[in-house]
């Protein structure tokens, strides 16, 4: 009765459907629902306040779900709560680990709770593996920004989880810092490690295997980044030359435009319509002699457009 | 089974650390150490010492040689500084009301007539007994002294006349004797310094933030509770040997009864204490909030339990209001047995009820325990 054709599909590591919370009666985050295949690298992206914080709570087990369920690594995230704990490395938005205790304090306390034998060896490994053994006697609150978010990150792999969930991991690092996390976190997926990042920034946007854009509480795009910018159905171009700052000036809010950026010497006219776009920019890009480029629309003014969209049916 | 909510491994590691936090908090284990001293110290000699000269007043209508002597031999005692040597009455009343004398004596003018007819006299002594333990010391040497001037001036010939001296223990009438104290004073240091440290415990960890990190990780109510609270044991422990040590060697406290039951009886009382502390930081949302409650809590507890006022001498209502503070079975345990010498027979009630506390307090604080950050 076996199709041998179907092969059997792995569970993903997180699957929620229709979650929903609520402060007071303020609906924070409003019925998502998101897959994530195990070894995915997937961000998750929105606005200040857009409940990504408090989705991630509520698969880890932080956080009680008004509506909605889901299964984080086959446990339901509201009655196996204490084994999603044990095989999830949550790391905090803001950094949570004792500044009052020194590096290694700090991950023997770790090591300790999740009862890994012998303490001592998980602690030295961990240490190692993340470039932190020649500062292990520094008290954590005196680290600098880079080496808080290393300890922290050292924290929640050193139980060697099957699903990562980071919460703006690289707010406020520095870019070296930031590509050796990147780097880090790639070769842990590689391995099988499934990773839940949420950031604010395109370029990391961009390394993920798959991205989840979330606004006002609701899940508003989600795909590959390829799939997310043809989604969003936009096309642009680009002024080169001449008075960009008047051309700017003319198109803002002009028929058929939507966002116009600039980037240097050059200005990003955004449209929906290639057409009026076009019939839009032509005129100003002759009075004010620039040229026009066809361009590749960037994540970034994607984002933008899902950030109004989601304002006007809020 | 039991590996579900309570793992030994778990435990040490959150013992571990907050062993470590407390130690480099220097302020606050300076505090917990410091605070029993010197409440011991500052309670222990504001109640304990002997006072010496007290302001008094003298009212003495004629000033004969009798008066003379009985004036001077009270001030020998040491006790007695005559500030007013010739008050009327209503001026000595004005000042033992203002607290401007401790003392108004009183000689009628018929002392010196009454003396050398051989009747027997009598004087006054108003004693301001709001503190009472202060006025004592004064009072009880006061009959002797005065009969004995009195038969000096009179000559050894003469038949030593019925000398009766009337005391009125004014504003307080009850007298409670110093040794109360001490023992008591145990018990509120160990209240003040366990529930008030304890009770930051969890607002402190929301307070940084690091609340959230912990519940992530896989450690269960009751091993965090028994992490927070484990430590004030050990901390409650040493203030008790510094107390008892005190109390023994600088104020002469005696132990009747087993010091074994009084060990006892102050560990059921402090894990009572470090539970309620845990409690509260359970219930409290910022440090502050904690402080709070503490204090609101603080209060009724010293006023009810029989620290300040006699509790027998409460109306009813007031005596089962302070049977809600473990601070009264304690302070009942503890007067029992190290002062009356009562065996573990007589005090069980008391063991019994604070046995009840630690556990009724337990179970509130674990289900209270918030898992998760709503
Ligand atoms: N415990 C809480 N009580 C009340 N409101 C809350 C609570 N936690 C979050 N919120 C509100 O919910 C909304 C979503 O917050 P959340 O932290 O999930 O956003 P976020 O996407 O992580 O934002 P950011 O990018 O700034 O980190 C915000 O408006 C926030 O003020
Ligand atoms: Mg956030």
């Amino acid at each position: 009765m076996t199709d041998p054709s179907a092969e059997p599909v792995p569970e993903p590591a997180i699957a929620v459907s229709g979650l929903t919370k609520r402060f007071g009666d303020r609906v924070v985050v409003d019925r998502v629902t998101l897959s994530v295949a195990r070894g995915e690298i997937a961000g998750f992206l929105g606005p200040n306040g857009s409940g990504k914080t408090t989705t991630i709570r509520m698969m880890c087990g932080l956080l009680e779900p008004d509506g909605g369920e889901g299964r984080v690594l086959g446990h339901d995230i509201r009655r196996e709560r204490r084994a999603i704990k044990r095989r999830v490395g949550y790391m905090t938005q803001r950094f949570s680990f004792y500044e009052d205790l020194t590096i290694e304090e700090n991950l023997r306390f770790v090591a300790g709770l999740y009862g890994m034998r012998p303490v001592g060896r998980a602690v030295r490994d961990t240490l190692a593996d993340l470039g932190l053994t020649s500062r292990r006697g520094q008290l954590a609150g005196a680290l600098s920004g880079g080496w808080k978010q290393r300890l922290a990150l050292a924290a929640c792999l050193m139980h060697k989880p099957d699903l990562l969930l980071l919460d703006e991991p690289t707010a406020g690092v520095d870019p070296k810092a930031r590509r050796e996390f990147w780097d880090e976190i790639h070769a842990r997926a590689a391995e099988g490690l499934t990773v839940l990042v949420s950031t604010h920034y395109m370029d990391e946007a961009e390394r993920c295997h798959r991205i989840a854009y979330i606004s006002y509480g609701r899940l508003v795009a989600h795909g590959t980044v390829a799939e997310v910018v043809a989604g969003a159905g936009l096309s642009t171009l680009v002024l080169t030359g001449g008075r960009t700052a008047e051309a700017a000036r003319a198109l803002d809010g002009a028929e058929g435009v939507e966002q116009v950026a600039h980037f240097g010497a050059t200005l990003h006219v955004v449209g929906r319509d290639p057409d009026r776009l076009r019939r839009a920019v032509a005129p100003v890009a002759a009075e004010t002699g620039a040229r026009i480029d066809p361009a590749e629309t960037s994540l970034e003014d994607v984002f933008i457009k899902l950030m109004g969209e989601a304002r006007d049916n809020a | 089974m039991i590996g579900r909510v309570l793992s030994l491994g778990r435990l040490m590691a959150l013992l571990a650390k907050e062993t470590i936090q407390m130690r480099r908090d220097r302020l606050t284990f300076g505090m917990m150490l410091g605070i029993p001293l010197v409440q011991l110290m500052l309670f222990g000699f504001a109640i304990n010492t002997d006072p010496k000269e007290l302001p008094a007043a003298l009212v003495a209508p004629t000033q004969d040689r009798f008066t003379r002597a009985m004036v001077s031999a009270l001030e020998l005692t040491g006790y007695y500084r005559f500030v007013a040597p010739d008050a009327t009455a209503a001026e000595a009343e004005r000042m033992i009301a203002r607290g401007d004398v401790s003392f108004v004596v009183t000689i009628p003018s018929d002392f010196g007539r009454r003396v050398m007819r051989g009747e027997s006299p009598s004087i006054l002594i108003d004693a301001d007994a709001t503190d009472p333990s202060v006025a004592s010391g004064a009072i009880s040497t006061l009959g002797t002294v005065a009969a004995q001037a009195l038969s000096r001036e009179t000559g050894a010939a003469a038949p030593a006349p019925g000398l009766s001296v009337v005391v009125h223990r004014r504003y307080n009438p009850e007298g409670v004797t110093q040794y109360n104290i001490v023992p008591a004073l145990l018990g509120v240091i160990l209240q003040l310094t366990m529930v008030m440290m304890t009770a930051m415990a969890l607002t402190r960890e929301t307070e940084r933030g690091t609340m959230e990190n912990l519940l992530s990780m896989p450690a269960t109510p009751l091993e965090i509770m028994l992490g927070k609270i484990v430590p004030y044991l050990g901390v409650g422990a040493v203030q008790v040997v510094v107390v008892l040590a005190a109390s023994r060697l600088v104020f002469g406290v005696p132990f009747v009864g087993s010091l074994t039951l009084i060990l006892a009886g102050v560990f059921v009382f402090v894990m009572a204490l470090v539970i309620l502390g845990y409690l509260i930081s359970t219930v409290a949302r910022t440090q502050m909030q904690a402080m709070q409650i503490t204090f609101f809590f603080f209060l009724p507890s010293l006023m009810l339990s029989g620290f300040m006022f006699p509790y027998r001498g409460m109306p009813g209502w007031a005596q089962a209001l302070g049977e809600i503070f473990p601070l009264t079975h304690f302070l009942r345990l503890i007067r029992a047995v190290m002062l009356k010498g009562a065996g573990l027979a007589t005090v069980s009630g008391s063991f019994l009820a604070l046995g009840l506390f630690v556990l009724v307090l337990a179970l509130a604080a674990l289900t209270r325990f918030r898992k998760t950050l709503d």
